[in-house]
C-alpha cells in the first residue's frame, strides 16, 4: 500500500489496456458457462506481479500472445496478480478466467504452481499451461526451458567479445532458476577463456520479491564491475536488468551489455540502450505460450511436461544488433554441441 | 458530549469515503473508463459469496498487522517492524508446526506461542536498541526487516529447513492437516473462511481489555499523552518502551498466520513480505480503535479483493491501490479538521458563557 503509487506509468499502462480491451461492461457472473462453447477461442493470460512492461520475461509470454492474436484470431484477456500477492489471490484469478470460459488459461512464472494445482482439477474441460514450473494435472501443460543452454551461448559471445577477459553476470533473486542461468553463462565463457574473470552479483536473496524492479540496484552493481575491469555484462534480472543497460551506456563504447528473456535490442523502451545491447540470451517464452494456443485451436492441446531447449529452438540468442555476426561462427558451433549431446551444461554454479 | 464524540468519528470517514470515491472516478474518468460500470462491478463481484470469503481472509491478516502497528501508536512508538516480525514468526511457526505430531487444539496452541514469541523477540531488539542505545525504532525496525528477509532466504535456501516443495518453489515442510487451521466453507460452498478469524476477534478483544481496563494499558495510554508527565505520576518510562515493543512484536507474530495454517501450510519463498505496512495504513485509518480498525481491514480488504476483477475489465489494479492510499490521506486530514473545528466551537462556547458571566456579573 505505501509502495510508490506510479500514478503516471499506471495512467499510460491504462489508457492502452483499454485501448485494446474496450471498456466492456461484462461481469463474472454474467458470463454465461454456454460462451464456452463459441467459437472463436478465448485465451486468459495471467501475469505474475507487476506483468507486463518488464521488456524481458513478461514481455515475451506477450508477444506468442499477440502473434497468437493475430495469426490464429483468437480474443485474448490478460491479468496480472499485483505485487505481493497471495495464492488465494492467484487463485482466485486462474478461477475468474477460467469461469469466465476462458480457454486455455496460461500462468506466467512459477509463483502460480500451488494456486493452479487447486484450481486445474476443478476444470477439467479448460486447457492450462504454467511457465518455468510442473503442475501435475492431466488439462495442465508444463512449459520448461533450458535457460542454461542458452546462457551458454550468450557466455561464449561474452568471452568472445571482452576486450579485458573480465566479464560479469547481475541476477535477479538468487534463486535455482536464475543460477542456472549464471551457471550456462560461467560454463560457456569458460569454454572460450579459461580463465576468465566473472563478477557476479544479485539483486536480492531468495524470497525478497524487489529483486526483479530495482534498476537503481542493478546499475550500482555494473557500475562496480566496470570499475573493476568488465567489460561485458549478462543480466538476468527482469525489470532490474534496465539498471545495466544505463550503466553500459554511462560506461561508452567497448562496453557491451547482454539481455536476457525477450530480444532486448527490439524492444521499444529499450531503443536508448540498443546500440549497447550485443545480443540477448532467448527464453522462447513466446514460441510456448503460441505453441499452447495454437494446440487448443487445433483442437489437441499441450498437456504434461513441454521442454523447451536448444534442439528444440525453445532457447538461444538474438543476432539483431549486426556486432555480433563476429562471435556467431563460435556460439554457432557451441549450440552444436549442445544440441547434439557432445556437451551437457550444468544448471548449479560452481 | 459522547454522542458528539462518536459524530466526529464517523464523519471523518465519510468524508474519506466520499472524497476518495470522487477522486477515483476522476482519475477513471481520465482513462477512459466507465465510472458507474466500473464501480457496480466492483460492488458486484465483491459482495458474491466467494469474494467475500477472500475478504474476510485478507481482513483477518490486516486487522491482525494494524493491531500490532497501534499498539505502538498508542504509545508514540512507531513499529515499522511488522513486516520483519511477522515473516520470521511465520517462518518459525511454520518448522515448529511442520514437526509437531499433536491434537489439533495443542498444536495450534504451540504454533501460535511460537510465532508470538519469535515476533517478540524480534521486536525486542529494536526496543533494547532503543532504551540502552537511544536508537530510534524507526530506524531499527525498518533495518530488521531487511536482516529477516536476509536470515529467512540463508534458512530456506541454505540450510535443511527449506526443501524443494515445487519445482522453483523452496520453503519449508509442510504442516500435518492436524496442525492447520483451514476453517470452514460457511459463506461460499468452495471457499474457506480463515479458521484463524476466531482467534483475531478475541486478539481484539484482549487488545481493547488490556488498553481499557488494566492498569497497564492506562500507564500506557499516559505516556503516549504525555512521557513527562507520566513519567512525574510514577511510570517507568523504560520498562513501558519494552514491554509495548515486545507486545506489538508479540501481536506482528500472528499476522502470517490466518495465510499459513488456512491455505500454504509451508513458509516458503512466495510468502507475502509486505502486510507491516498495509497494517500501518489501516491504523491510521481506524485511528487505533479495534472496531475501527476492523473497518478499515475489511474495506482495504475489499478494494485488494475487488482489484482482481478489475483487471478482468481491463481497468490496471493499481486504481485499488490509489483509493486506498486516496482514502488514508482524506480520513487523516479530515478527523483534524473534524478536531479542530471541535476545538474552536468548544472554545466559543466557553468564550460565550464567560462573556454571559461578565455580563451578569
Amino acid at each position: 500500500m505505501l509502495k510508490g503509487v506510479k500514478l503516471a506509468s499506471v495512467l499510460a499502462v491504462a489508457s492502452l489496456a483499454l485501448a485494446a480491451c474496450g471498456s466492456s461492461g461484462e461481469t463474472a457472473e454474467s458470463a454465461a458457462p454456454t460462451e464456452a462453447a463459441a467459437p472463436t477461442v478465448k485465451v486468459g493470460m495471467a501475469y505474475d506481479q507487476d506483468g507486463k512492461g518488464d521488456g524481458s520475461f513478461n514481455d515475451a509470454a506477450f508477444a506468442g500472445l499477440s502473434k497468437a492474436q493475430t495469426d490464429l484470431g483468437v480474443e485474448i484477456k490478460e491479468v496480472n496478480s499485483g505485487a505481493g500477492a497471495t495464492d488465494a489471490a492467484r487463485e482466485e484469478l486462474l478461477t475468474l478466467l477460467a469461469d469466465g470460459g476462458y480457454n486455455p488459461v496460461i500462468a506466467i512464472g512459477f509463483a502460480y504452481s500451488t494456486a493452479l494445482a487447486a484450481v486445474a482439477p476443478k476444470f477439467p474441460g479448460t486447457t492450462f499451461a504454467i511457465v518455468d514450473s510442473v503442475v501435475d494435472s492431466p488439462n495442465v501443460g508444463s512449459l520448461i526451458f533450458a535457460a542454461e543452454q542458452g546462457s551458454y551461448l550468450t557466455g561464449v559471445i561474452a568471452a568472445s567479445a571482452s576486450k579485458s577477459g573480465h566479464i560479469g553476470f547481475i541476477g535477479g533473486m538468487e534463486i535455482d532458476l536464475i543460477k542456472a542461468f549464471e551457471a550456462g553463462y560461467n560454463e560457456g565463457a569458460r569454454s572460450v577463456n579459461a580463465d576468465i574473470i566473472i563478477d557476479s552479483k544479485y539483486m536480492g536473496p531468495a524470497g525478497d520479491n524487489t529483486a526483479w524492479n530495482v534498476p537503481e540496484k542493478a546499475k550500482t552493481a555494473t557500475d562496480g564491475m566496470i570499475a573493476n575491469g568488465a567489460d561485458v555484462i549478462y543480466a538476468a534480472a527482469g525489470g532490474s536488468g534496465l539498471g545495466m543497460f544505463q550503466s553500459v551506456k554511462a560506461a561508452g563504447a567497448g562496453y557491451w551489455a547482454i539481455g536476457v528473456d525477450s530480444d532486448q535490442y527490439t524492444v521499444p523502451a529499450l531503443a536508448e540502450y540498443k546500440d549497447f545491447i550485443l545480443t540477448s540470451m532467448l527464453k522462447r517464452v513466446d514460441v510456448a505460450v503460441y505453441d499452447v494456443i495454437a494446440a487448443v485451436v487445433n483442437g489437441a492441446p499441450l498437456v504434461g511436461i513441454q521442454a523447451f531447449d536448444l534442439s528444440k529452438e525453445g532457447v538461444g540468442y538474438s543476432a539483431s544488433n549486426s556486432a555480433v555476426a563476429e562471435y556467431a561462427a563460435a556460439a554457432d558451433a557451441a549450440a552444436a554441441k549442445i544440441a547434439s549431446g557432445e556437451v551437457v551444461v550444468g544448471t548449479k554454479v560452481e | 458530549m459522547n454522542f458528539r464524540r462518536l459524530a466526529t468519528s464517523l464523519v471523518a470517514p465519510a468524508i474519506g469515503l466520499v472524497v476518495s470515491l470522487a477522486a477515483t472516478a476522476v482519475i477513471l474518468i481520465s482513462i477512459d473508463a466507465s465510472v458507474t460500470v466500473i464501480f457496480s462491478s466492483m460492488w458486484n463481484y465483491g459482495t458474491s459469496p466467494r469474494a467475500m470469503t477472500l475478504m474476510l481472509n485478507l481482513a483477518t491478516v490486516y486487522f491482525l498487522s494494524a493491531l500490532a502497528v497501534s499498539i505502538g501508536f498508542k504509545m508514540n512508538l512507531f513499529n515499522i517492524g511488522v513486516n520483519g516480525q511477522y515473516i520470521l514468526g511465520s517462518l518459525a511457526a511454520a518448522v515448529v508446526a511442520s514437526n509437531l505430531q499433536l491434537p489439533k487444539v495443542a498444536s495450534i496452541t504451540v504454533t501460535i506461542l511460537t510465532a508470538m514469541l519469535v515476533g517478540a523477540a524480534w521486536a525486542g531488539i529494536a526496543a533494547w536498541l532503543k532504551v540502552a542505545r537511544g536508537v530510534s525504532e524507526v530506524i531499527s525496525t525498518i533495518m530488521l526487516n531487511f536482516i529477516a528477509i536476509g536470515i529467512i532466504s540463508y534458512l530456506i535456501v541454505r540450510t535443511s529447513i527449506g526443501t524443494e516443495t515445487g519445482v522453483n518453489i523452496r520453503g519449508t515442510k509442510l504442516i500435518p492437516e492436524s496442525g492447520m487451521l483451514r476453517g470452514n466453507a460457511f459463506i461460499d460452498p468452495e471457499t474457506k473462511v480463515y479458521g484463524f478469524l476466531f482467534i483475531s476477534i478475541f486478539v481484539g478483544i484482549g487488545y481493547w481489555f488490556l488498553l481499557n481496563r488494566t492498569r497497564f494499558g492506562f500507564d500506557l495510554r499516559a505516556t503516549g499523552k504525555s512521557a513527562s508527565a507520566a513519567r512525574t505520576s510514577g511510570v517507568q518510562s523504560t520498562r513501558m518502551i519494552v514491554t509495548t515493543m515486545l507486545l506489538s512484536g508479540a501481536v506482528a507474530g500472528l499476522v502470517g498466520l490466518p495465510y499459513l495454517l488456512g491455505q500454504t501450510g509451508s513458509y516458503n519463498l512466495q510468502f507475502p513480505t509486505e502486510w507491516g505496512f498495509i497494517g500501518i495504513a489501516i491504523a491510521l485509518l481506524g485511528r487505533n480503535n479495534p472496531v475501527g480498525i476492523a473497518f478499515g481491514a475489511i474495506f482495504v480488504a475489499f478494494l485488494d479483493v475487488s482489484s482482481g476483477q478489475l483487471v478482468l475489465e481491463g481497468v490496471p489494479r493499481e486504481i485499488s491501490t490509489i483509493m486506498q492510499g486516496l482514502i488514508v490521506i482524506v480520513v487523516v486530514i479530515s478527523y483534524e479538521v473534524v478536531r479542530r473545528n471541535q476545538v474552536k466551537s468548544e472554545q466559543r462556547s466557553v468564550a460565550r458563557a464567560l462573556a454571559k458571566q461578565e455580563v451578569s456579573a
